[in-house]
């Protein structure tokens, strides 16, 4: 008992001295933070005084251009005293998250990049999270924009009467343009006899039996990344039914069990049924598809003017060359193309006109030239073409046909999107047929445009 | 003075509540909160939608079958993985050569990134150049030869095999842990008695291990019914829906869709479902045990 008695006088003492010394600590500690905190406040106001360097933050998700950005970053920072910081964060899924986090956060930098649909850009817009750019862009009858393929300026900009409601405006500068396109592997095409790529989907479906015979894997594409089938898909429906129609489906007022589109649809089943796309197409993510046309494995590939560099990367002896999709239908085939990326400019940026004038700079045609030379990306900077490879030059003849869902005027339902491209993917397994697969799509159209009409 | 150390001990705990309170309440309130809106996750303004968040995913086919997908990949992960770590840590539990560089090595799968195992299982699998097609081929077996991930007979239970293979060493070790916990007297006991092995296995060891079994049984179950990163790096977006997880459905709702109020109400559904068929199997194994 007394040992108990003992023990608790010895708690309550080591508590009271404890106690005791917290109180004295807490005087010292807040004496001192008081103290410091006006010597701080202090230093603040010299520094301000004595105008501190200007640092632009950049968010990008550009592994291949991270070297050459650094690289200007600090070109600029020798001509202008202008400190650029770019902040590399890959891969690009991850990225657009850090991006759509910071933005609730209100934590954006300065100058970023957005990787999304339309309605997600028009949606930062909104929120105040990007500048307005079309004064800059225009000024001097319009001197900066004209620098620009028209292209990549429409992904970056809203017109009049948007269904978003944006206020009209360019809202980005874009740093290159691409579009994506077939290439065919000349030495296996000579293998197999076939003298010259194929203009019509006649000619194509016909080459399949003879590269089946050789071994040769037909076309590989990134189709397990599913917007890439969505883009395949939506060339041909250009070329089936023509622009005008494309547009009224996406409004409702075309419905995707019309016969035109089920030719889309039956566009994969007869590519399956030839024994043209490569094992596995559905899959297939595009840095394999890539690998396989680089090694030679396959003949054809659908893939973007990024593939350049890759290619040049993986094997820089390939011969190939690059041709629109084969034709098979009556109107003009439109192929995605457009802004590749592009930075915008944080409208709460405390160095928004420093943001601003550092990304003219950087659009201006010698660093594109830099940019493009470096990174083998068609630079957006349209006064620079001359300095491109040859390839290069074959993709940059395209943009004219290029279009991109980012500068139509209406926009499919993201739902919609997904049941398109999965259900294409069905075909090519021969689980689904293409009426069938029109007939769930064209459900999935009617309750989100009921959903939408509440 | 009394009051005045009942204030200071509150301030003590009160960085570990505020870590609390804005770590875990204040994000498990927000995700109700958000379950009830339409929101674009970009937007300043979201509208409240009520229930029809949840309304909608009682209807939603490819959400149920994204659960059944990985209820089939758990149901892998629990007989094949445990069954198969079960053995071998029946095996490293008796003194066997070499048992410590066996461990090591069982041991070695899922301390490997889940990216780096689906590649390369992705390799292996591959329908044109991959390993085990040309071992099929070599063997003769050609009828064996398929495109493994783009197949939908195929898919999922490759990437549950692969789960599985990943995860084994796991419930090896934490199975080892437990069988060397018996004591071994009572396996000598047993043996005097005229125990044959599998009387030893199926009267000692079982019963004793019960508590482990529930343990691996529970993770078991939480890992696999969440494995996504294995299935993007093994077959990309997925082939067809046939490869969906809840997970899976809840990021493509998230982001592809930009649905922020859709998926936290699935984050919820899921939730409760892992919840449960958690609870469902404590109540199983307490029943067990009391047998």
């Amino acid at each position: 008992m007394r040992g108990k008695n003992e023990r608790m006088q010895a708690g309550m003492n080591m508590k009271k001295s404890f106690l005791k010394c917290f109180k004295s600590n807490f005087y010292f500690l807040f004496s001192i933070f008081v103290i410091s905190t006006f010597l701080t406040a202090g230093c603040g106001g010299n520094s301000e005084i004595s105008k501190p360097a200007v640092t632009i933050s950049v968010w990008h998700w550009m592994t291949d251009r991270d070297n050459a950005f650094n690289e200007l970053a600090k070109r600029y920072e020798e001509k202008t005293g202008i400190k650029v910081k770019f902040e590399l964060y890959a891969p690009s899924d991850s990225y657009t998250q850090k991006v759509r986090a910071a933005a609730q956060a209100g934590t954006l930098p300065d100058i970023f990049g957005i990787l999304a649909e339309k309605r997600d850009f028009a949606s930062f817009v909104i929120a105040g999270h990007v500048a307005n750019l079309s004064p800059d862009m225009e000024k001097d009858a319009g001197l900066w924009k004209n620098d620009f393929f028209s292209r990549a300026i429409a992904v970056n900009e809203f017109l009049p009467d948007n269904e978003f409601r944006v206020t009209p405006g360019i809202y980005g500068v874009p740093l290159d343009v691409m579009n994506i396109q077939m290439l065919y592997n000349k030495d296996l095409l000579k293998q197999a006899g076939i003298k010259k790529p194929p203009k019509t989907l006649e000619e194509f479906l016909a080459m399949g039996e003879k590269l089946k015979a050789l071994g040769i894997q037909g076309l590989v594409s990134g189709w397990g990344e599913v917007w890439m089938i969505d883009c395949f898909a939506s060339n041909y429906a250009f070329n089936i039914m023509g622009e005008e129609k494309v547009m009224r489906t996406i409004k409702g007022e075309v419905p995707y069990t019309d016969a035109d589109w089920i030719k889309v649809f039956g566009l994969f089943k007869e590519l399956n049924d030839s024994g043209l796309l490569a094992n596995g197409i559905v899959t297939m993510v595009n840095k394999t598809a890539e690998q396989l046309f680089a090694n030679s494995k396959a003949a054809f590939a659908f893939n973007g003017s990024w593939c350049v560099n890759v290619y040049a990367g993986m094997n820089p002896n390939l011969s190939y060359g690059a041709m629109f999709p084969p034709n098979y239908g009556e109107f003009p085939m439109k192929i995605w193309g457009g802004a590749g990326s592009s930075l915008l400019v944080n409208d709460r940026s405390l160095v928004k006109k420093e943001a601003i004038d550092f990304l003219r700079w950087l659009s201006s045609a010698e660093q594109q030239a830099y940019l493009s030379e470096v990174t083998k990306n068609l630079p957006a900077n349209k006064n620079c073409l001359t300095k491109i490879s040859p390839i290069l030059s074959d993709f940059s003849q395209a943009m004219e046909a290029t279009t991109h869902p980012n500068i139509w005027p209406v926009h499919e339902f993201p739902q919609v999107i997904e049941a398109f491209d999965k259900s294409i993917q069905s075909i090519i397994i021969g689980e689904k047929t293409p009426q069938r697969v029109a007939e769930e799509v064209q459900k999935i159209k009617e309750r989100e445009l009921q959903k939408r009409a509440r | 003075m009394k009051a005045k150390s009942i204030l200071i001990n509150y301030l003590f705990v009160l960085p570990a509540v505020l870590i609390f309170g804005i770590f875990y309440i204040y994000p498990f309130l927000k995700v109700f909160q958000l379950s009830l809106m339409e929101w674009d996750g970009i937007l300043p303004t979201m509208q409240f939608v009520g229930i029809s968040n949840f309304k909608e995913i009682m209807t939603d086919k490819i959400w149920w079958d994204s659960m059944w997908h990985a209820g089939y990949i758990t149901l892998i992960a629990l007989t094949f993985q445990n069954g198969l770590a079960l053995l071998l840590a029946l095996a490293c539990d008796r003194e066997i050569k070499y048992g410590n560089i066996f461990r090591v090595i069982f041991f070695i799968p899922p301390i490997l990134s889940e990216v780096v195992v689906g590649l390369i299982w992705q390799w292996i699998l591959d329908g044109n150049y991959g390993i085990l097609n040309n071992a099929f081929n070599a063997m003769g077996m050609h009828s064996l030869v398929r495109n493994w991930l783009s197949d939908p007979k195929t898919a999922l239970t490759c990437i549950a095999v692969v789960h599985s293979w990943k995860g084994f060493g796991w419930g090896f070790i934490i199975l080892l842990a437990g069988l060397q916990t018996i004591p071994k007297q009572l396996y000598e006991a047993a043996k005097v008695d005229g125990a044959d092995s599998w009387q030893v296995f199926t009267k000692i060891t079982i019963p004793l291990m019960i508590p482990v079994f529930s343990m691996v049984i529970i993770l078991t179950i939480l890992g696999s019914m969440q494995v996504f990163v294995l299935i993007i790096s093994m077959v990309g977006q997925g082939l067809v829906h046939h490869t969906d997880v809840p997970v899976l459905r809840i990021l493509a709702s998230m982001t592809g869709s930009s649905r922020f109020g859709y998926a936290c109400a699935q984050g919820i559904i899921f939730g409760l479902v892992l919840i449960i068929i958690s609870f469902t199997q404590k109540k199983l194994s307490e029943r067990i045990k009391q047998a």
